[in-house]
């Protein structure tokens, strides 16, 4: 074969190599929505993560804002901490809360953050001081089982 | 009795101390091949024509696997996704399974079927006509001028393929998932976009493919080069290449999964 139609060959078949690969990490991976600006780190313990992951969305009413950077075990107060790497071009008020949500019933667990209303805002490495941690629905259905059994044993004494 | 029992264990002992000096000459073929790879870069129409009979040539066979098993994805993750009303999540199936296990894997296994036997089957053709010899005669290293550039050409060629399998496949489920049966297009490709990440799954994926095409080639060549030259040989060394480097992917396959994807 003609050495130049045997190099146009190859050249298509690397540039359709390419495309297949930008094609996966744009299209299929979540390359093209990652945000590559500057971001600053808060840190938030809570008592119970749930089902939380590193890399999980920071969501700010329903928005994605930021990513948890990392997640570890406080020894000394028995909570875990969770490092939110935020969007520079988002700022919250220092008072603003992080809570553990899930989307959908099962779905997986995010962090909504809920702006507060100081005037000052976070800075780098600042911690959130009002979280809540994420619902267990095992505790959930132990509570309701024992709050019912209550209300039976109260009608059935008088 | 007694001494059939020690022959056997005699045999036993023959076939592994085989084996394991064949791996030893084949990993010192493979240092070989890499040591004399400078003067195929230099010449580099030569990969390009390697690319050439590897990797286009193995195209279509790729491009419409992919398509096929991205489509009996779709149609089989659906049914079993539907009994749990989850069927907005057959993205997430159809592109994990192609990007993390099912793309690099089926499309070495091609590979290897499609582009090592022929590598095998001419080097070992090249071998008992001594064309090899005869290169040594003229003071070419057949090494250099036959060898490194089909290596480094389906080397090259591999991850392309693998990325283009992957990539077929992901349109295979669509068309099955989205415009067959009607699943919503908007969550087949968000749930997508939320649960691939490039880094720990697209960029593993791609990985896994460089180091399958590695090993395909270089037991094609090896098996290529060792082929005792007659006609029964060679197709031997052929069957030879296509058993073990199908064994060897999904070998590695198995301890690359373990390292990459251990329950982060």
């Amino acid at each position: 074969m003609q050495r130049a139609t045997l190099d146009l060959w190859v050249g298509l078949f690397v540039v359709a190599g390419i495309v297949a690969v930008l094609f996966l990490a744009l299209k299929v991976g979540n390359l093209g929505s990652y945000d590559n600006g500057e971001t600053y780190t808060v840190k938030a313990s809570f008592d119970n993560i749930g089902g939380l992951k590193p890399r999980a969305p920071v969501k700010s009413a329903g928005v994605v804002v930021g990513r948890v950077a990392e997640i570890g075990f406080d020894p000394e107060n028995y909570e875990a901490f969770v490092t939110l790497s935020l969007a520079a071009r988002y700022s919250f008020p220092r008072d603003s809360s992080a809570a553990i949500m899930t989307s959908g019933l099962l779905g997986e667990q995010y962090i909504s953050l809920e702006a507060g209303g100081d005037e000052k805002m976070l800075a780098n490495g600042d911690a959130l001081k009002i979280t809540q941690g994420a619902v267990v629905l095992e505790n959930l259905i132990g509570q309701f089982l024992y709050n019912k059994n209550e209300s039976q044993t109260e009608q059935a004494a008088p | 009795m007694m001494q059939a029992l020690i022959g056997h264990i005699r045999g036993i002992g023959r076939r592994t101390v085989d084996r394991v000096s064949r791996m030893g000459v084949a990993a010192r073929f493979f240092l070989l091949v890499l040591l004399h790879s400078g003067p195929s870069f230099r010449r580099f129409h030569l990969i390009i024509r390697e690319i050439f009979t590897a990797g286009v040539l193995s195209l279509i066979i790729i491009l419409v696997s992919g398509l096929f098993v991205g489509m009996v994805l779709g149609l089989q993750g659906y049914e079993t996704l539907q009994t749990y009303g989850a069927e907005e999540s057959l993205g997430v199936l159809v592109s994990l399974s192609l990007v993390r296990e099912l793309g690099p894997v089926v499309a070495a296994l091609l590979f290897a079927s499609r582009a090592g036997s022929a590598i095998t089957a001419e080097i070992g053709l090249m071998k008992a006509t001594e064309q090899i010899a005869a290169m040594e005669m003229m003071a070419v290293d057949p090494i250099a001028r036959v060898v490194a550039p089909r290596f480094w050409g389906a080397v090259i060629s591999m991850p392309l393929l693998a990325a283009l399998f992957s990539a077929m496949g992901v349109l295979g489920g669509y068309l099955v998932g989205v415009v067959l049966i009607g699943v919503d297009a908007g969550a087949f490709w968000s749930q997508m976009q939320a649960a691939v990440d490039f880094k720990e799954d697209i960029l593993n994926g791609v990985i896994k493919s460089v180091v399958f095409g590695i090993a395909v080639t270089i037991i094609a060549l090896f098996e290529g080069y060792d082929a005792p030259p007659t006609a029964e040989g060679v197709s031997r060394a052929t069957t030879r290449t296509v058993v073990t480097s199908s064994l060897a992917i999904l070998g590695l396959d198995f301890v690359l999964t373990a390292f990459m994807f251990r329950g982060v």
